[in-house]
């Protein structure tokens, strides 16, 4: 009897060393992730200029990043209006369809789902490509050419997803209220003036804010989690590998919850 | 003059380097040779500044690049190349921006003088005409080469070589170990080699230092290594399996292992 619980005593230490080693792993990257991106942005102003470098990464972030923000944007809305209209209509209010499309998507959804298809498309390359410019020695290369890769490398990529994100984030809000419109005006019959009436008039201008600041914040996180995690990744194929997919998971869990974090300061 | 002073690297509690004095000549090729995990790599990478000592210095000159700002290291670096054990080309660039990222970062040259410079140098490797490509199409030997150019693309005073014959066909091989000793002593270039190739190191180089678990156990000229008694620096130079450099890195007897174990196999007489 004696035995088992000091069996279970030492099943519940080494539980709780576990999670002790993993929350110290985690503040240690938070807090080495935190200097590596701030170093990479105290070269901002540092000669010589990136700029045809952040125009190459937002280039391939953002017009790369078109097709499934499109995609994404266009079911969203029509999914919304959907629902929305099926809700509504037990109400007898189908006329604020277009402002329950318009505030779900510019208030959350666009940030979200956006940030999301961002993270999975570009965010995953950003890490791979960091990650096997390290396993290749292609960073010590740059290094050893005295072309600092913070500067090369990491810089443009935060700057460019912090810039790109919102941008995108814009066309999934537009596409997915367009979209709704076609589903709730031509599909299911709501009166478009209703829908765009409604829409203007219920929508405030920090509801506007409050999305693109939220992009903008989402973008920021993840050019630095996902360049962070490539700079860091073990220089092994299979180090790559779950540097990517780490990174995939740290950049959604963070928007999450940076998300809650600023819902609940614009409500 | 390249002088390290008390280098030592250890890493996760493996020490990969013992705490070591080094000078290189300057001018002169200087060829660091050694078995796998000897330490050599690790030397290179300290005297280029890529990886920070655990203890000590790298002098060059009166600047130790251990301490100064990353500006000046980086203006050091100017006059510096590397060629890498793997070749590290930039991936999405082709052999033509490779071999002239260097030029384009660090000098306001015509293009037209860029591109002149570029064909000298892929003309000194047997590259010219292949500008075109990218790594991905480039056969291990010719990707050596390119980097090789891009290596020496600013005419650095300084080069080093890690494992630059390693993987090659001896022909490649023999390529490459001529250009290092063709162009250092026409560029007066100091260049440091890393290899474990015997005869390459033993004929391109004016220097030989020899590392056997992290330390240096024999310096001097390749005549004076030709020559050692020492029983270490015969084997190595041999390539002898039994002597004093055990071969096997394994942590216990496997014998031992085999017939101690509970339920494993009995040697019986």
């Amino acid at each position: 009897m004696s035995g088992m619980t000091t069996a279970n005593q030492s099943g519940v230490a080494t539980f709780f060393g576990r999670m002790g080693r993993y929350a110290m792993r985690g503040v240690e990257q938070l807090g080495d992730g935190t200097r590596l991106g701030f170093q990479a942005l105290s070269l901002l102003f540092a000669k010589p200029w990136q700029g045809k470098h952040f125009i190459i990464q937002l280039y391939a972030l953002g017009v790369g990043s078109l097709a499934i923000i499109v995609i994404t944007g266009a079911f969203t809305g029509m999914v919304l209006a959907l629902q929305g209209y099926y809700t509504l209509a037990k109400f007898g209010s189908e006329s604020l369809l277009g402002a329950g499309v318009g505030m779900s998507i510019i208030r959350e959804l666009g940030p979200v789902l956006g940030a999301f298809m961002i993270i999975g498309r570009a965010g995953s390359s950003i890490t791979a490509e960091i990650g096997i410019m390290r396993v290749t020695e292609q960073t010590d290369a740059l290094e050893m050419m005295a072309v600092n890769p913070m500067q090369r490398i990491i810089l443009p990529r935060i700057i460019a997803t912090t810039i790109a994100v919102p941008l995108l984030v814009s066309i999934f809000d537009v596409v997915g209220i367009a979209s709704g419109y076609i589903v709730g005006v031509e599909l299911l019959g709501v009166n478009p003036g209703a829908y765009m009436a409604e829409l203007i008039a219920k929508l405030e201008m920090i509801d506007l804010n409050g999305g693109w600041v939220k992009a903008v914040i989402f973008g920021f996180m993840i050019g630095m989690i996902c360049t962070y995690m490539g700079y860091r990744a073990e220089p092994t194929t299979e180090g790559v590998a779950r540097a990517t997919t780490q990174a995939v998971v740290i950049a959604s869990v963070g928007v999450l919850i940076m998300d809650y974090i600023l819902t609940s300061f614009f409500l | 003059m390249i002088r390290g002073e008390n280098l030592s690297k250890r890493y996760n509690n493996v020490d990969a380097l013992a705490p070591t004095d080094i000078h290189i000549r300057a001018g002169a090729t200087t060829a660091i040779m050694g078995g796998s995990g000897s330490g050599k790599t690790t030397l290179l990478r300290l005297l280029s500044g890529l990886v920070k000592p655990t203890t000590g210095h790298v002098w060059y000159g009166d600047e130790d690049i251990c301490t100064i700002p990353p500006k000046r290291l980086y203006e050091l670096r100017e006059s510096m190349g590397m060629l890498f054990q793997y070749s590290a080309l930039l991936n999405s660039l082709n052999v033509y921006d490779n071999v002239a990222f260097p030029l384009h970062e660090h000098t306001d040259l015509d293009e037209s003088v860029v591109r002149t410079m570029v064909s000298m140098k892929l003309e000194q490797v047997g590259l010219r005409g292949f500008e075109e490509l990218m790594p991905s199409e480039l056969s291990g030997g010719m990707a050596k080469r390119v980097a090789f150019a891009r290596a020496i693309a600013m005419d650095p005073k300084i080069v080093f070589f890690d494992e630059p014959t390693s993987g090659l066909d001896p022909i490649s091989a023999g390529v490459i170990s001529t250009l290092i000793k063709d162009t250092s002593k026409m560029n007066r270039m100091t260049s440091i080699v890393v290899t474990h190739d015997v005869e390459a190191g033993l004929s391109i180089a004016d220097h030989v230092i020899l590392m056997w678990q992290g330390s240096i156990i024999a310096e001097g000229t390749p005549e004076v290594i030709r020559e050692s008694s020492d029983e270490r620096v015969r084997q190595f130079l041999e390539g002898r399996p039994d002597g004093p450099i055990p071969f096997s890195r394994s942590t216990t007897s496997y014998i031992d292992d085999l017939t101690h174990r509970p339920g494993t196999v009995r040697l019986e007489k």
